[in-house]
C-alpha cells in the first residue's frame, strides 16, 4: 500500500510546477456535489485536492470559507461523512487528498483515532490551521504512524531560526502562508511572500506551496517565475461554488473552468467572476 | 515560548502560525515589563487615581441575618465603568503602549469590556475597535453607545452565532492581519497562552485586596468564596490568591435554562476541547464542533471557560456548580432590595449560589461574595422579569 506521504511526493515528481493544490469545503453544498467537484478537479488537471473538515470556528479563514463550512455543517456534514465521501473518491481516484481542518474535530475523535480512519479513508496528508510548531507533537506523532504526512505552516511573521525548526519537522510539504490575516481573494502578490518563499527553500529540500489569496492565472505565473512547487487555491474555488449555489451542474462546471485557467495560464479571471479590491485587502 | 504554556494539560497555544511570533512578543512583556517597579508605578497609579481602587469590602448586615453568616461583598461594581473589567483594560492597555502597539482591538459580549477598553484606550491615548456580535449590539445599546461617546469603533461580528464566542473569532481574525502594530486586548482568563496568566495576573487585585481586608476585619481568612464564571477572570482574580489558604473557594457558571434546557455552564456540562487558542472545557457535540451557550447575563453567555478553571475543577480545588437564569434573576432582586445594591446579572449568580451554601455556614462563618460588575446595563431584563413577577 501507498503512503500518504508517498503519494504527495509522487504527485509532486510528476507534476509540471508549480503544481495545483484545490481547496474545497467537504458537504459545500452537499455530499454528491462535493464528489462531483472532486472528480471535475482532477479531470480539469489539478494536482493535489484539499479538502476542509468544516469546524464551527475557522479562525483562520475569511468569509467565503466560513460561510462554506457553515452551509457544509447545516447540510449534516461531519467527521464520518467526510471519510466516506474519501473513501468513495479514492475507490475511483489517484490524486493525493490532503486534508484541511482545526483542532478540536481531530481532538474530539481521538488524536490517533482520527488519523488512522483518516489513513483507511484515503486520506494523504493533514494540515490544522491552529496547530502550530509547539503543539504538532501528539498530531505528527499520530501522523507518522498512520503513514499520513503532518503539513506544517510557514507564515511571513515566522522569524528564520522558527522556519528552520518547522520545515525539519514537516512532511509531504510546506503550506507557505502567503499574506498576513486569514483566508480571502485578494489581487496581486506580497513581494514578502515571494522572498519568504526564498527563505523557506533555502532550508528544506521539502516543496513549499503557497497559499492565501492566490485566484489568478497572473499570481499563478508570478509563483512560478519565483520557483513555487505548487499553488494552492481556496476562497477561489468556494466563491464558484457559492456563487453558483444550486445549480450543481453550474458549480462542477465553473470550478473545473477556474482550474484550468490556473493550470494553463489561460487570460485572468477566466470563469472566476471575481470582482477584486485593491492590492493586499481580502476581498468577499 | 520560555514559560510553560499548560496549566496542568490545559491550554497552550492552538493559534495560527502567523499570531505566534506575536504571543512570543507579548510573552516577553509579561516577563520583563509587566513586574517592572515603574510599570507596576504607573498602573496602580491609574487603578487608584483612575479607576477608584481600592474597591471596598462591605458587610451586608440585612442577608448576613437572613441567611444566617457573615457575608461581605467584594465591591467590584464600584470600580470605574462599573465592572472589574477595568483592572485587566488598563493593564494590558498600559503594557501595549509600552511595547509600543498603536492600535488596541477588542471583543464583548454585554458590552462591559468593550466599554472597559474604550475607556482604557482613552485614557492611554490609543484608538480602539471592538468587535460585538450583532444580536449583542441590538440587545446591549447603552453600552454601545457609552463605546462610542469614548471614542471607540464598535464592528459588528455578523458570522456564525453572532455572539461573543463569534466577536473573539473577528478579533483573532483582525489581530492575524494587523499583528505588527494592533494589541488584542482579550477580556477574560481565556485565549492562548499567555493570556490566561497575563489577564489573571491583572485581575488578582480583586483577591490580594480582599485578603487584606478580610483580615483587617474578622482577624482571620473567610470560610467560603463565591464568584461567578464566565471566561472567568473575576473568579480567579479572586481565588487565586487563596489557593493555598484553607479557604474553601466556588465558581458558579451559568446553568441557563436549566436541567435538559440551553446552558451556558461549561464546566459542569462541557468536555475538554480547543477553542479560542486554549485546551479547556468547551460545550460542543460529538464530532468537536462547538456548541450555542445560553444565559440570562451576555457576559456569562460563552460555551468557553479559561484553562486555568479547568485543571482547578480537575483538581477539585474549586468547586464549580451552575445556577438557572431564574435564580440568578431572583437574587438580582433579593439583594437589591435587601441592601440598596443592584449586582450585574452575572454577578447574581454568584449571589444566588452563595444563599445557598449559606445553610451550610454557621452564624459566625465569613462568606465573601465577588460582586463582579453592578447590574444597571440589565435593568431593562431584571424589570421586565419583575413585572412579570410582581
Amino acid at each position: 500500500m501507498t503512503s500518504g506521504e508517498e503519494r504527495i511526493a509522487c504527485a509532486f515528481g510528476a507534476g509540471k510546477k508549480p503544481l495545483v493544490i484545490a481547496f474545497t469545503v467537504a458537504g459545500d453544498p452537499d455530499v454528491p456535489t462535493s464528489l462531483a467537484i472532486m472528480r471535475e478537479m482532477t479531470a480539469a488537471g489539478a494536482d493535489i485536492i484539499e479538502l476542509g473538515l468544516p469546524w464551527s470556528d475557522p479562525v483562520a479563514d475569511g468569509p467565503v470559507i466560513q460561510r462554506a463550512d457553515l452551509r457544509a455543517l447545516s447540510g449534516g456534514m461531519n467527521t464520518d461523512r467526510l471519510f466516506d465521501l474519501v473513501r468513495r473518491f479514492r475507490s475511483e481516484q489517484e490524486i493525493p487528498v490532503i486534508l484541511l481542518t482545526y483542532a478540536n474535530p481531530v481532538l474530539r475523535r481521538g488524536v490517533d483515532r482520527f488519523y488512522l480512519e483518516a489513513a483507511d479513508a484515503g486520506i494523504d496528508g493533514v494540515v490544522i490551521a491552529d496547530v502550530p510548531f509547539e503543539e504538532t507533537a501528539p498530531f505528527s506523532a499520530a501522523a507518522r504512524s498512520s503513514g499520513i504526512a503532518q503539513i506544517a505552516m510557514v507564515s511571513p511573521m515566522t522569524p528564520p531560526e522558527r522556519i528552520s525548526r518547522i520545515v525539519s519537522a514537516g512532511r509531504g510539504f510546506i503550506y507557505l502562508v502567503a499574506a498576513l490575516g486569514v483566508t480571502g481573494v485578494r489581487q496581486g502578490t506580497d513581494p514578502a511572500a515571494i522572498d519568504l518563499l526564498a527563505a523557506v527553500k533555502a532550508r528544506t529540500t521539502l516543496p513549499v506551496a503557497p497559499g492565501f489569496g492566490i485566484s489568478s492565472p497572473e499570481q499563478v505565473r508570478e509563483w512560478e517565475a519565483a520557483g513555487a512547487d505548487a499553488v494552492i487555491v481556496g476562497s477561489a474555488i468556494v466563491q464558484v461554488i457559492e456563487t453558483r449555489h444550486g445549480d450543481p451542474e453550474g458549480v462542477v462546471c465553473g470550478v473545473g473552468e477556474l482550474i484550468r485557467a490556473l493550470k494553463h495560464g489561460c487570460p485572468d479571471n477566466a470563469g472566476t467572476g471575481l470582482q477584486g479590491p485593491s492590492h493586499g485587502t481580502p476581498a468577499w | 515560548m520560555i514559560l510553560g504554556t499548560r496549566f496542568g494539560e490545559y491550554g497552550g497555544c492552538f493559534v495560527p502560525e502567523t499570531l505566534i511570533p506575536a504571543l512570543e512578543e507579548l510573552e516577553e512583556a509579561y516577563r520583563t515589563i509587566v513586574p517592572d517597579p515603574s510599570f507596576q508605578k504607573e498602573l496602580s497609579g491609574y487603578l487608584t487615581e483612575f479607576a477608584g481602587r481600592e474597591t471596598p469590602l462591605t458587610l451586608c448586615r440585612n442577608i448576613s441575618q437572613d441567611l444566617g453568616c457573615r457575608v461581605y461583598l467584594k465591591r467590584e461594581d464600584l470600580l470605574h465603568s462599573g465592572a472589574h473589567k477595568l483592572n485587566n483594560a488598563l493593564g494590558q492597555a498600559l503594557l501595549a503602549k509600552y511595547m509600543g502597539k498603536k492600535r488596541l482591538i477588542a471583543e464583548t459580549g454585554a458590552g462591559q469590556h468593550g466599554v472597559a477598553t474604550a475607556i482604557a484606550g482613552a485614557v492611554t491615548g490609543l484608538p480602539v475597535d471592538v468587535y460585538m456580535g450583532d444580536v449583542d449590539i441590538e440587545r446591549q445599546a447603552p453600552n454601545v453607545a457609552r463605546m462610542k461617546l469614548f471614542g471607540a469603533r464598535v464592528i459588528p461580528a455578523s458570522s456564525g452565532t453572532r455572539t461573543l464566542k463569534d466577536a473573539v473569532n473577528e478579533a483573532l481574525r483582525d489581530w492575524t492581519g494587523n499583528v505588527r502594530d494592533t494589541h488584542y486586548l482579550i477580556g477574560s482568563v481565556v485565549g492562548p497562552h499567555p493570556f490566561p496568566s497575563l489577564v489573571r495576573d491583572f485581575q488578582r487585585v480583586i483577591g490580594t485586596e480582599t485578603r487584606v481586608q478580610v483580615l483587617e476585619r474578622e482577624g482571620r481568612l473567610p470560610d467560603a468564596i463565591v464568584a461567578c464564571v464566565g471566561g472567568g477572570s473575576n473568579a480567579i482574580g479572586m481565588f487565586h490568591p487563596f489557593l493555598d489558604d484553607d479557604v474553601a473557594l466556588y465558581g458558579v457558571e451559568a446553568g441557563g435554562e436549566g436541567e435538559g434546557g440551553r446552558t451556558g455552564a461549561t464546566l459542569c456540562k462541557g468536555s475538554p476541547g480547543t477553542l479560542h487558542g486554549a485546551y479547556s472545557y468547551l460545550l460542543q457535540d460529538n464530532y468537536g464542533q462547538v456548541a450555542e451557550s445560553h444565559s440570562v447575563s451576555a457576559g456569562l453567555d460563552y460555551p468557553g471557560v479559561g484553562p486555568e478553571h479547568s485543571m482547578l475543577r480537575d483538581s477539585s480545588r474549586v468547586t464549580y456548580s451552575s445556577v438557572t437564569d431564574r435564580e440568578a434573576l431572583d437574587a438580582c432582586l433579593y439583594l437589591s432590595r435587601r441592601e440598596g445594591i443592584l449586582p450585574a446579572l452575572e454577578s447574581s449568580h454568584a449571589v444566588a449560589y452563595a444563599r445557598n451554601l449559606a445553610m451550610s455556614l454557621d452564624r459566625d462563618q465569613v462568606m465573601v461574595i465577588s460582586l463582579s460588575g453592578r447590574g444597571d446595563k440589565d435593568l431593562a431584563t431584571v424589570m421586565e422579569y419583575a413585572g412579570v413577577q410582581v
